[in-house]
């Protein structure tokens, strides 16, 4: 919007200035720091993620004592009978956790646009609360609502008044439980966009369509449900890649007991903490290996249903 | 009519309130624990398992454990290290990328939205080696006071790991916030010979303090609450910062003293909770902007 008034503006000698700026590398000093960080913590990272896969390093051989495997530790991947049940808890862990995200965050949307502003306010602020949580107190609190009798909180103001079994239900319903507190995180940010999303809609639309006669329900219906079909895809396939590589809750909920060892949790059980304290970095790095190939893949193509060429425009201060 | 208009406008808050239910049960319970000798569901009761038993006990035994100032610092300096550093790193970066043209810039800025996208966790195995490397390295590695080092098990190390990984939403972020200030101004420091920094420094900068707010309580927060990165790169890691120690003392096989864990838990809940209550309207622009899809 100032490119316009500008270029004609412009008197001879700010063009020389510039010019004389437009030679000099002021932008490489900017951006040093970032690119240092960026080479050390992620390029090489990735490189050193692929190599260390086709080795057999472990705590045993050490930095120095290693051998090349070539493909070994996938082969060993495949072939390994637990890969399957890894493999299954995954997406088990993924596609209900996904579902839930979506549909309480599309429920939780709508509610809230459905109430006085102030009030849908609070429970919207209420709802990002587990985000903010510090993740070892948000799992303290999952594991007192699932204690056993005399402490657990379900069991005394639920299970027992009904006069059923009381256990400590983490065990018991293990999945569950990582499903519901994965998912009370991940609502949150289907909620906000779709919040928007649904904030977005034109007031005239909405309120001439009760006029008419339809219910609030065949509103959502009719009218903003079909308004959400891109954040709903955006939605799903961003939280799709994040969950598939998210282990930190998981790890301090069950750490992988209880069958929810999933595909992240077991490359850095692997590499980076089991207990027998031989750690397996070649194995480790492969499964990862495998995670940071889908990673890249995705972030790739998910940048392309972006409107990725108007986020990179040239910037109009040097069009002069 | 009025009460059946009534009894609607009821049924939102009532589905909301079920829903909500674990969530808010969960900060009950914390909040009545720290303050009771022990808790049954949702009632303080003493030692005998009778109603009562309201004490300040908890809060005691909390700081009188010497640790705890030890965790705190550790902590403190991981949060603030990690603000200052996404701070400065980050909007050094976003300037010539939202105000100057020169060759790579496309390429970086697609760098900096695809490592947005990409999940960091999965680099963790890597950044360990990266890590031990450092550590080689004399006086940086761990011979540096108060932080240790930038090495593997220091708390130095810590923060740029969580520096390095917070960038490409920080810069992303900041480059939106430069796009925003018109350039007259900038421009007019420019031609009267101001350089490219100081134009960052006393022009830019001082404009976009919303923004640096934003992002910087936004880090600080991650920070205070980081778990996983302390956890995995340090070596005796109860005794690195506060979650670490707090997941020590929830871990399984050891009978746990759920009064005192809350008060921890509390007590790093608190500074984040106080931001949030005063800060809502700046931490929603990162929320809505740029965050990782979440877990």
């Amino acid at each position: 919007m100032h490119a316009s008034n500008s270029q004609k503006a412009a008197p001879g000698s700010s063009v020389e200035a510039l010019a004389r700026r437009k030679g000099s590398l002021a932008w490489f000093w900017f951006l040093l720091p970032s690119a240092f960080l960026a080479i050390v913590f992620f390029f090489l990272p990735v490189l050193i993620t692929l190599v260390i896969s086709l080795t057999n390093m472990t705590t045993a051989t050490g930095l120095s004592g290693w051998t090349w495997l070539g493909t070994g530790n996938y082969r060993k991947i495949l072939a390994n009978p637990d890969t399957v049940k890894y493999l299954w808890a995954t997406t088990r862990y993924v596609v209900f956790t996904l579902l839930f995200n979506v549909v309480m965050g599309l429920v939780i949307s709508l509610i809230t646009t459905h109430m006085p502003q102030r009030s849908g306010l609070l429970f919207r602020a209420i709802w990002l609360l587990p985000r903010i949580t510090p993740p070892v107190v948000y799992i303290l609190m999952w594991k007192i609502i699932a204690a056993n009798l005399p402490y657990g909180i379900l069991n005394q103001l639920i299970v027992k008044p009904l006069g059923l079994a009381t256990m400590n239900w983490i065990p018991e319903a293990a999945f569950l439980f990582v499903v519901l507190v994965n998912g009370l995180v991940g609502a949150s940010f289907g909620m906000i966009i779709f919040t928007s999303a649904i904030e977005s809609i034109p007031k005239d639309i909405m309120i001439s369509s009760l006029v008419d006669g339809a219910s609030v329900l065949q509103r959502i219906r009719y009218i903003i449900l079909p308004q959400l079909r891109w954040p709903l895809l955006f939605v799903t396939t961003y939280q799709t890649l994040s969950l598939l590589t998210s282990y930190e809750y998981i790890l301090i909920l069950t750490d992988g007991n209880f069958n929810t060892e999933v595909w992240a949790l077991w490359a850095f059980h692997q590499a980076l903490s089991n207990y027998w304290g031989n750690f397996q970095y070649g194995m480790g790095a492969a499964l990862a290996a495998i995670l940071v190939v889908i990673g890249v893949g995705m972030a790739v193509v998910y940048l392309r249903y972006f409107r990725f060429g108007e986020l990179v425009q040239e910037p109009k201060i040097d069009q002069l | 009519m009025r009460v059946r208009a009534f009894l609607r406008g009821l049924i939102p808050f009532l589905l909301i309130i079920v829903l909500s239910l674990p969530i808010l049960v969960g900060y009950l319970w914390i909040l009545i624990s720290t303050f009771a000798q022990r808790t049954y569901g949702l009632l303080p009761m003493d030692a005998d398992g009778r109603l009562g038993g309201i004490t300040l006990k908890n809060w005691v035994l909390l700081f009188q454990d010497p640790r705890i100032w030890t965790l705190t610092l550790n902590t403190l300096f991981l949060a603030l290290g990690l603000t200052l550093g996404v701070l400065l790193v980050s909007s050094l970066a976003a300037y010539p990328l939202s105000r100057i043209k020169f060759p790579g810039r496309k390429g970086f800025l697609s760098l900096t939205l695809i490592l947005h996208a990409f999940p960091s966790v999965t680099l963790l195995i890597a950044i360990f080696f990266v890590l031990r490397w450092i550590a080689k390295i004399p006086i940086l590695g761990k011979g540096i006071p108060l932080i240790g080092g930038f090495g593997y098990n220091t708390i130095g190390g810590v923060t740029l790991v969580s520096i390095a990984l917070q960038l490409p939403l920080g810069i992303w972020l900041m480059k939106g916030f430069f796009d925003t200030i018109s350039w007259d101004i900038e421009r007019a420091a420019l031609i009267d010979g101001c350089s490219r920094f100081r134009t960052w420094r006393q022009i830019l900068l001082p404009q976009i303090k919303p923004g640096l707010a934003a992002l910087g309580i936004f880090s600080f927060i991650q920070g205070w609450s980081s778990f996983l990165i302390p956890y995995t790169f340090i070596v005796e890691s109860r005794s690195a910062v506060i979650s670490t120690y707090l997941n020590f003392l929830t871990s399984e096989n050891r009978p746990i003293n759920y009064g005192l864990v809350a008060a921890l838990g509390l007590y790093q809940l608190l500074p984040i909770l106080i931001f949030y209550v005063f800060t809502q309207k700046y931490l929603l622009q990162i929320f809505s902007g740029g965050m990782k899809g979440g877990a």
